[in-house]
């Protein structure tokens, strides 16, 4: 079996202790991507697309089930019950995160977001700057941006520079959550493009996409999610 | 090297149930049910248990963010690890004092001074404590110099000099006493000074309460910047969830003086398990 990630019957809830209530987040979710896939979820708003990405990314916990990572440098973990340091190890070096939102801390520059993605890969500071310069290139993000703070961004702006941190280290796993959403089709070929880039270079990646269409020909599986299960 | 250690075995400081009481402690309290307490002190004798049997550990070049709301044992935490306190039971091992196999509470005065002048370094609240108001800024940081052993005033000075460019204090007040300063100058100062001796950790106690928030923006600038270049791991006491957030790579909550959850710094904010977590959490603005 080459499967990079499997996830085996997973749940999450959510318990609100104030109103004393219990959300579903996701219920007994199974799936196995290929090393080198690119597996999609489509799925309504609120169905639990995005919990899936961020259980696996650690973000929630959840009650029961196993998600089996098969690192590069640590074998075979459970990201579900692993040692934190060593999750965090793992989205530094191994495991990108695509969000809707960007988050960064205030007052770094756009140059300097993508080199410091670079160099939290262990490069030197010359492969960073060249990397950073490529990448932002790469979507048309104006040079007069480059070192600039993202808070006066517009939000295409803001989602291209956070694809292009995510994508700089050239992660073994991708998890995109929506990362199309809010761009226009120019950029979105722009995405589309660097997409099929990392999937040739061999990378393995787990999207959630409103518009599946768009990514159509490149997805090798596409899951459909409803009111928390996956089918 | 402890470097090569794998990850989660790389601890830089071992907390080992760590309790603090403030009072003299009665039948009531010494039985071991915790549940007798009203919030964190007994309704008989009025005993204070600002810590109860906190663990934890700190890795080597993270940041760790311990929040929670007054009262709840922030800073005793780090007030016992930095000997400001004595704490009532538990043990703290560092690495770098003998390989992390001797209990630092379990040692001499002097053995003891050796810790807080190598091996730590602390940033109060308020710069009064950490500083000398009266006396320079360079003098500030000679004496933690000294305390370690230097004796050499030309390096002494050219250290302190380039401590204080680095926290972007100007070359021509460096010979200015503290007590001249802005708030944000003289938490800087504090920071330079507490950089001084190279500590593998660094104590982080509300650094940035209080100063507005363009000021703000400096010294957190300046503990990022203080983590890229010198590896050092932190312990960052804040209830300031906004900060922790921003700089802290897990997170650990206190309520009563024992440690509710603990987690990844996102996962505390995004999936909070516990009910007053939650109540932090829903509460950021």
């Amino acid at each position: 079996m080459n499967a990079v990630l499997e996830v085996r019957d997973v749940t999450k809830e959510f318990t609100i202790h104030q109103f004393d209530k219990t959300i579903t987040g996701c219920r007994n979710i199974s799936l196995t991507i290929e090393h080198g896939a690119f597996v999609g979820i489509t799925g309504r708003s609120g169905s639990g697309k995005s919990t899936i990405l961020k259980l696996i990314y650690r973000s929630y916990v959840p009650q029961n089930g196993t998600i089996m990572y098969d690192s590069r440098d640590l074998g075979l973990l459970n990201l579900a019950s692993c040692n934190e340091r060593v999750m965090l190890q793992l989205r530094k070096l191994e495991i990108g995160y695509v969000s809707q939102f960007l988050n960064v801390v205030p007052r770094t520059t756009a140059r300097e977001i993508v080199e410091q993605a670079v160099l939290e890969i262990g490069q030197d500071h010359a492969t960073a700057q060249s990397r950073a310069r490529e990448m932002l290139a790469h979507f048309e993000l104006d040079e007069s941006l480059w070192d600039s703070y993202p808070n006066t961004f517009s939000g295409g702006e803001k989602l291209r520079l956070n694809i292009a941190r995510a994508m700089v280290k050239h992660p073994r796993l991708l998890l995109l959550d929506e990362p199309t959403a809010s761009l226009d089709v120019h950029s979105k070929t722009r995405v589309r493009e660097l997409i099929e880039r990392l999937k040739t270079e061999g990378t393995t990646m787990l999207g959630i996409f409103h518009d599946i269409e768009f990514m159509g020909g490149l997805c090798d599986r596409e899951y459909n999610m409803q009111a928390g299960f996956l089918s | 090297m402890s470097d090569a250690r794998a990850p989660g075995e790389d601890w830089v400081l071992r907390t080992n149930k760590l309790s603090k009481q403030f009072g003299d402690r009665c039948d009531l309290c010494r039985s071991v049910d915790p549940s007798v307490l009203e919030r964190n002190f007994c309704p008989k004798c009025g005993t204070v248990y600002a810590l109860r049997s906190v663990s934890f550990d700190l890795y080597r070049g993270e940041v760790l963010g311990i929040v929670g709301e007054s009262g709840s044992g922030k800073s005793t935490i780090l007030n016992c690890l930095y000997y400001d306190l004595e704490p009532t039971s538990g043990e703290v091992f560092v690495r770098d004092f003998e390989e992390g196999q001797t209990n630092i509470f379990s040692v001499s005065g002097q053995r003891r001074r050796h810790i807080r002048n190598h091996v730590l370094g602390k940033v109060y609240q308020n710069p009064v404590h950490g500083l000398r108001m009266r006396f320079s800024s360079l003098a500030n940081i000679a004496e933690k110099l000294i305390a370690a052993g230097n004796r050499t005033v030309g390096d002494m000075e050219d250290r302190a000099r380039n401590l204080l460019e680095h926290v972007n204090i100007p070359t021509f007040r460096m010979k200015e006493a503290p007590a001249n300063f802005s708030g944000g100058m003289q938490q800087r100062v504090q920071i330079a000074k507490a950089l001084s001796n190279n500590p593998p950790v660094l104590l982080l106690d509300e650094v940035t309460t209080g100063l507005d928030l363009s000021v703000q923006a400096k010294v957190l600038d300046l503990i990022k910047q203080i983590r890229r270049d010198f590896e050092i791991s932190m312990l960052l006491v804040s209830h300031d969830l906004a900060v922790v957030r921003m700089l802290a790579d897990r997170t650990i909550v206190m309520l009563n003086g024992t440690i509710v959850e603990r987690g990844l710094t996102d996962q505390i904010m995004e999936d909070p398990q516990h009910a007053y977590t939650q109540e932090l959490v829903y509460s950021l603005l």
